[in-house]
Formats: C-alpha cells, structure tokens, sequence
C-alpha cells in the first residue's frame, strides 16, 4: 500500500481501536464485581466437591481396598482378629464385621484427592467432604486417625490379642529360620 | 575505520519470572538489545511421572497423567483412557464418549482462555486476563459440579467417567455457552484489532510452516502458519467426526501467517469452534447409559506396546504405553506437545528484540509441567 | 503567594524579605503536602478503578473499602530497610531521588490551584513550567548510571530518551494556548477562555472548541503527556512483566517511594497544565456560574484527566521502545506542528 496511505490509515486505527478499547474498558467499571471476599464469605460448595477425606469407622471392614487402590499410599491400616466371643456387630450396609481395625491412618498431607481410593469400599465408608479449611501448624497433624475403638473390648482382652499375635510371629520366625538352618546344612553335606 | 563492534552478553531469564509461564530457565545471549540465541534450560519441574507410572496400576496412572499439563487435565485424562481401552480392546458406551467429547471441549476452551489471557499479559494489557479468568471460573464451577474437582479431575477413567453428569449440568452448559459466545467480541475488541497489540504481534515470531513441520510443533501454532492438520478431524478419534466444525488455520488479515498475531488468533477461533461442539454434543446427548459399564474390574491388558495420539490445546498428546501383560504398565512415554513447541523457540526468537522474546514464548503456548513431566 | 507575604507583612514582620521568607517556606509545605495526599488518593483510585475495570473489588481491607490502604503502604515503604549496592555511585545514588522530584516539585512554583492560588504569579508562568519539568530527565539518567547495573543504565536511557521525544508534542501543543490567548501568564491564559463562541462563555469558551485543531491538539498533548508520565501504554522502560524494572531496580523503601511520587506529580501537573491551557482553567462550563469555586473546577478537570490516564493503563497492551520512538517522532510530532500551522492560519484569518 502506499505509504502516505499507509501512515494516515495508522492513524486512524490507532484512534479508532482505542476508543474501542476505552469502551470495553468503562463499560466494565459498572458492571457487578465477582470477588468474593473471603474469609466472610464463602463459596457453597457443590455436593461432590473432593476436599477432605472422611471414614465411618463403624463401618469398616478391613479389606485394605482403598489402601491398595492409593497411587501415593497415605492410607495405613493394620486389622487384628478378636477373640472368638467378642462380637464386632455389623456394618450400615448390614455386613458382619470379621477384623478389629486398629489402625486407620490418612496421612492428609500425602493425599492427592484423586479420590481413587473411595469407589473400591465396598462399604461406603470413606468418602470425601467438603472441608476444605484444615490447615495445621505442624505436619503431624495432618496425620488423621479414624479409629475409636469399640466398647466391652477391654484392655486385657486388647493386650491378650497382642501378646497372642506377638507369639505368633516369634514362633513362625523361629520356624523360619530352624529350616533354613537344615537346609544350609543339608548344602554342606551335599557339598562335600 | 575499524568496525565498532558491541560485546555479545549472556542474559538469563531465570527460573522465577513472570513471563515464562513456569519454572523454565532461558539463556538469551544479547548484542545490546537484539537477542542472538536462545537456549532453553528445562528439568525444574520434573517430578519423574514416568517413573511413577512403572510402580502404579493403570487406574492409579490417571491422577498422575492429570498433573502433567495442568491447564488441560481433561484431554489428557482423555488421551490416556482411549489409549489403554485400545489396548484391551475394549469400547465405552455412546453416552460416554458425548460426555467426553463435551468435558474435553469445555477444557480445551479453559486452556485457550489461560493461553490469551497470559500472552496479554506478557504485552502489557492486564484486563483481558482477567476477564478471561472470570470465563474459565464459570467452566471450572460446571468441572467442579460434576467430579468435585477444579484443576486435577481423575475424571476421564479407562473405559468410562469416574461419575455421571448431575442432575442440572446441561441447562448450566447451554446457559455457560450463551454467555460465552458474545464475550469472544469483548476480547476482540480489547486485544485482537487493537492496533498496539498489532504493532507488537504481527510479523513477529514468524513460524514458516516447514520449519513447524521440522521441528514437530503441532497444534494450534502449526495451524497458525497455514497447515491444515488437526487430529480430530484427520485421525478421527472417539466421536469427532459426527460433528460439524471448522479445523482454524491462520489467516492474513493483520500480519504474516505464522506471526504471534496468528499464533493468538487461531486461539480466539477455536474456542467458537469448541463452543459450537459443545452445543451439538449437548443437543444430541444420549439419555441413558450407565458411565460405569464398560470399566473393567482388574486392567490387565495382554502384552504389547500402543502409540496413541489426541489433540490436546497445546498439540498433538502422544501415549505409548508398553504392555507386559501385569496390571501396572511396563512404560508410559508421554509425548508433550509443549516441548516440541518449545524446541522451536531459538528459531524464530533469535534477531528480535528481548521485548520480543516474552511475546514470542507466550505465543508459543507453553506448560512447563508438561514439558518436564 | 502574593497574599501569604502581605499577610506577614501585616501581622508585624515588616522586613519584606522575611515575610516573603516564610511565605515561601509555608508555600513550599503546603503543596509537599498536596503532593503526598495526592499521591495517596491518587494510588487509591488507580487500585480501585482498576480493580472495577476488571470486575474485581481492589482494596476492601484496610480501612473502609481500602480507603487507609496507601497510608500502610507508605508506612512499609517507611520501615524499608535503605539498601545502596555496594558498587553503585553513592552520591549519584542518593542524589537521583531528589533531582527527579525537584524537578516535578519545582514546576509547583508556578502551577495553580485555582484561581489566584498560585506560588509565583510569573508572567512566564507556561514557558517556566515547560522549561524546568526537563530536569526529571537529570534525574532518571543518574538513577540508571549510578545504580552500576547494565541494564538499569538502558533502561535509564531509554526512559530518558523517551521523555525527551515527547517534550516537543508537549511543548508544540501547548504553545496552542499561547496563541490562543496571546499570553504565557496562566491567569491570562483563563481569562481568554471566558468568553468565546458567539459570547456565550462556559464550556464554549474553552479552547478546545474554539478551533479544530485546538481540538486534536489536546489528544496530542493527552497522549504526550501520558508519555512524559511514563504511564501504559509508554511505560516500557519500567514495565514489570519486562526483564527487569528499568532505572529503578536497585531502588528501594523511601527512596522507589519518591520516584513513585514524582510519577504521580508529573501525573498532575499534565492534567493542570491539560485543563488550563485547553479545557478552560477553573472557569466553569455553566455559563455564568458564579456559586462553585473556581479552584472545584480546576480539580475536576485535572482529575479527568489524570483519570483517562489510569484508564488508559488498565486497557491496553505496552508499546515496544522502537515502536514509542515512532510514535513520538514520526506520528505526534508532525500532528503537532500541523495544528501549530493550522491554529496559525486560523486565528489570522477568522
């Protein structure tokens, strides 16, 4: 295009878009503002929102789903069996509850919300609600247990399961290591 | 009279800066203002996905492929999903795959509006980007209606969604898209024919489309240089091609093709043609499907390697999944679009002005988490 | 200030060079002071026009709608510990703060503030003004040399270089009013705006009406001024989104806090000298007003204009040096000395 045309087209587009722009601009000086100040006021979140983790302990079975399905593994449960007597009542679902949990550990500073971990319970009791505001001083304490324990279970009956369970695994160890014993003499003689 | 001559000088355009979209270190050596080359420095963001995804069953893989390009979490759910339902040879109900069709749209029109409204920015004009976001919180409160979520959505799982859409959701879409539409002409005005804007985008950063095809840039960039390739109408994957909508190639109306001004303006184009998806799409929803029916029980797919690619807005997503036959993936290779759009910078970048270098990157589109993995 | 040294000279101090003395000195607080409160309500405005411009609500916190927001912040830049890097010119360091403001302070001298509030009642007073607002460029060329950081010193020159290109539209638009009124002296300057087209006065008086190129001449001298103020869409030199802050970088606490007040000054005193020279002074729009002040007119116009150019900053994108420099030299200075030319011609023959 010819300069001289060139230079006053310039001139007008530079005029034209802005005014255009100032427009857009003034226009939006009185339209509603959407901040919301927060802390005073707060979003409704939606029902599905993933914030925080939450577990019903009652209805827990301890199948350790949800700990496998975590891709970042913050979930830590450790089950015991009870005494033969003692009855651990049923879940909501109705489902006879078989182990003692003891242990329910969400480490909340692990956990990513990807909420993989809730679609396996086949319980429904881990879930994820809308709290979002748990912010900590110290990191331990993001660490959340979930577990109350059961009544009538009494202390000795607790200890007992214990020591029972402890005698356990020292006699499997010593079985354990009693055979690889044998074998490794029975290597020696083969040796020779 | 002996040359006068200026001393070339490094400049690093470090990790922390305002223009570079992410952690990404670039090394601009500068003959007073006129940057002679640039050489990118990248690894501040890897966090070793793919190593993850050795250690972790195929649905656990789907949050971690989330967090890779942040921006547009859905395409790569997406992306993902088809690749490994590929592999097991499995295929998902219809309605599933218009949900999929619709959320990954709804993203694609999410990252366009960070992708405009952060190259604004790196110009100068800091209103657009606001506006912009102020559009994207209505799309991120239609996200977050359905899976809870806003950024990371572990939506889009392999052979189906994680949930189905609420009750509500496609009055809400069809209500987004009616706002949506008239704002298009808002950022035209403020941003698209503003002639400082012109003055500093047009005929700058000009990607010739051989050098696009060379350097392996995809997406809208290669559009922008007059290449008509997209993946959704070329390699038709899921239910692309019963839609009606254009493929934006640039145009040259106010520069060059394959300037900044282009680079943005296929952005402007695309998100209409997403938006116009997204109405057929809802028009034709089926009503009844279970979006659970087709995920399997355990993913063990039988041995084999699989090289699936998906549009994502920054360009062409690559999965290569290699298959033992376990239920954790022998290797998941991600093929970043970003990084090959990325590779192209010292190209085009070297003999503009450093000025010109903070345009030319936020043309480029990049998303460090991406690039790294 | 006429007035302030014969009231002196009445309560008792006969000596005039005393009372003049101290007339000065008041003077000199007085507009420090409008100065820092401008800036004040100035920064305000921009955060909260800004903030409404992008459908956001700026500050809210502190004080009723943010309304103490800049005094915290001037608190903090107060608190801010003085830091002078180790290889920088130590007296040029220290001196650039203060020639840039003096060269902003200085233009208060003759400036007014409303009918008959004004420092020095020069009959100069324009080319006065015009004249010393040069030595900010003093000032920014020393901030960018002493700070011993290369690219402080190209910022500098650029910001420098700036600022002289766009003196001349600034100075070419204004010599418009000279002509116009056929006087330097800013009260004489007002005066001839009273009464105008067909003699009706008001708004018609002003001379942005009286001729076309009156009219495009105030959009040079707006956009020129915007220029001179560093302000987007010219603000390259110091942009924040840019590689680094310019001339100002090594600069912080009180001393970036002068730098930012001789911005809003020079904010200012365009819109003054804007409203003065073209939309009329403090004469009122209303034909025949006699009930408003003068000195409420004056302020409403300066604030318009200061207003158009915080609005400008929020709406568009920042022009590259090269680009600036052709805008100034190719573009605006040739708009300017056609309107010259065409004043020139008008006001000879009509």
């Amino acid at each position: 295009m010819n300069p001289v045309i060139q230079y006053f087209k310039n001139i007008k587009d530079a005029v034209v878009t802005t005014g255009v722009g100032f427009g857009v601009t003034f226009r939006h000086l009185f339209t509603r503002s959407i901040t919301l100040q927060y802390p005073t006021e707060k979003w409704d979140l939606p029902e599905r929102s993933r914030m925080r983790l939450h577990m019903d302990w009652e209805d827990c079975i301890g199948c350790f789903k949800c700990a496998r399905a975590c891709p970042v593994d913050c979930i830590y449960i450790t089950t015991t069996k009870v005494p033969k007597d003692f009855d651990l009542g049923e879940t909501a679902n109705g489902t006879p509850k078989r182990l003692l949990v003891e242990q329910f550990d969400i480490d909340m500073s692990e956990c990513m919300y990807c909420a993989l971990c809730v679609s396996p319970c086949p319980e429904e009791c881990l879930y994820m609600t809308r709290e979002y505001e748990f912010s900590v001083y110290d990191r331990e304490e993001l660490i959340y247990d979930f577990v109350t324990m059961p009544e009538g279970l009494t202390e000795e009956a607790y200890v007992a399961i214990q020591e029972e369970k402890r005698a356990k695994a020292e006699a499997a160890r010593k079985k354990k290591e009693a055979r690889a014993e044998k074998e490794s003499k029975q290597t020696d003689t083969k040796g020779e | 009279m002996r040359d006068l001559r200026t001393e070339e000088m490094t400049l690093n355009m470090g990790p922390q800066h305002p223009s570079t979209h992410g952690v990404l270190r670039l090394k601009l050596r500068t003959d007073g203002e006129v940057v002679t080359s640039i050489e990118p420095i990248l690894g501040y963001l890897h966090r070793c996905f793919e190593k993850h995804a050795e250690n972790l069953e195929y649905p656990g893989v789907v949050p971690f492929v989330d967090r890779c390009d942040y921006l547009a979490s859905m395409n790569n759910d997406h992306g993902y999903a088809m690749a490994v339902e590929q592999l097991l040879g499995i295929e998902v109900p219809e309605r599933v795959e218009y949900i999929r069709v619709i959320f990954a749209e709804l993203q694609r029109i999410a990252s366009h509006l960070v992708a405009f409204g952060t190259f604004g920015l790196d110009v100068g004009a800091f209103t657009p980007f606001l506006y912009a976001f102020r559009e994207r919180e209505k799309i991120l409160d239609l996200f977050e209606m359905t899976c809870g979520a806003r950024l990371l959505y572990n939506y889009i799982w392999v052979g189906g969604l994680s949930h189905d859409i609420p009750p509500g959701f496609v009055e809400k879409a069809y209500e987004f898209l009616e706002y949506f539409e008239p704002k298009i002409k808002e950022y035209n005005d403020l941003l698209t024919n503003n002639k400082i804007f012109i003055e500093r985008t047009a005929d700058v950063g000009v990607l010739p489309a051989d050098v696009a095809i060379n350097y392996g840039v995809t997406g809208p960039q290669l559009r922008a240089s007059g290449v008509d390739w997209d993946l959704r109408r070329d390699e038709p994957y899921s239910i692309y091609d019963r839609f009606d909508w254009n493929v934006v190639t640039g145009v040259e109306d106010m520069g060059v093709l394959g300037d900044c001004w282009n680079r943005y303006y296929v952005k402007i184009l695309e998100m209409q043609e997403s938006a116009r998806i997204i109405r057929q799409a809802l028009d034709r929803l089926p009503v009844d499907g279970d979006v659970q029916a087709a995920v399997p029980r355990k993913i063990r797919p039988p041995e084999g390697a699989l090289y699936f690619r998906s549009e994502n807005p920054r360009g062409e997503l690559g999965y290569y999944i290699v298959s033992d036959g376990g239920t954790k993936p022998f290797r998941v290779k991600m093929r970043s679009p970003a990084l090959s759009n990325l590779g192209v910078i010292d190209e085009i970048g070297a003999g503009w002005l450093v000025a010109d270098v903070v345009a030319i990157l936020g043309s480029l589109d990049i998303v460090l988490g991406e690039i790294d993995r | 200030m006429q007035g302030l040294t014969h009231f002196f000279q009445h309560i008792g101090i006969s000596s005039a060079f005393w009372s003049f003395f101290i007339a000065t000195i008041i003077y000199g607080v007085f507009v420090f002071t409008f100065l820092a409160l401008f800036a004040l309500v100035a920064v305000y405005l921009e955060r909260k026009v800004s903030g409404h411009m992008q459908d956001r609500l700026g500050p809210m916190r502190v004080g009723w709608h943010g309304l103490l927001q800049t005094v915290a912040d001037t608190l903090k830049l107060l608190a801010k510990e003085d830091i002078i890097p180790r290889n920088a010119d130590r007296l040029l360091f220290v001196l650039a703060p203060v020639v840039l403001f003096l060269g902003t302070y200085m233009v208060f001298a003759a400036l007014p503030f409303g009918p008959g509030i004004i420092g020095s009642d020069l009959n100069v007073g324009l080319f006065y003004i015009i004249a010393v607002s040069s030595l900010v460029v003093i000032g920014i060329i020393m901030a960018g040399y002493s700070s011993n950081n290369k690219w402080s010193l190209y910022g500098g020159m650029r910001s420098a270089a700036q600022i002289i290109s766009y003196e001349i539209p600034v100075g070419l638009s204004l010599i418009i009013g000279v002509m116009m009124s056929s006087s330097l002296h800013i009260g004489q300057m007002v005066q001839a705006q009273a009464t105008g087209l067909w003699g009706l006065g008001g708004i018609f008086g002003w001379n942005f009406i009286q001729n076309p190129f009156a009219f495009i001449a105030l959009f040079v001298y707006v956009v020129a001024g915007t220029a001179e103020a560093n302000r987007t869409p010219f603000d390259l030199p110091e942009a924040e989104s840019e590689l680094v802050a310019g001339a100002f970088t090594e600069y912080s606490g009180m001393r970036w806090a002068f730098f930012f007040l001789a911005e809003y000054a020079n904010m200012w005193v365009v819109g003054v000298l804007g409203a003065v020279v073209f939309l009329g002074g403090w004469n009122s729009p209303i034909p025949g007003d006699v009930y408003v002040p003068g000195f409420v007119w004056l302020f409403a116009k300066a604030f318009g204009i200061v207003f158009l150019q915080i609005w400008a900053r929020w709406t568009f994108p920042r022009l590259r040096v090269d680009q600036l420099m052709v805008t100034s030299w190719k573009y605006l200075t040739p708009i300017a000395f056609f309107n010259l030319v065409g004043v020139g011609f008008w006001l000879l023959l009509i």
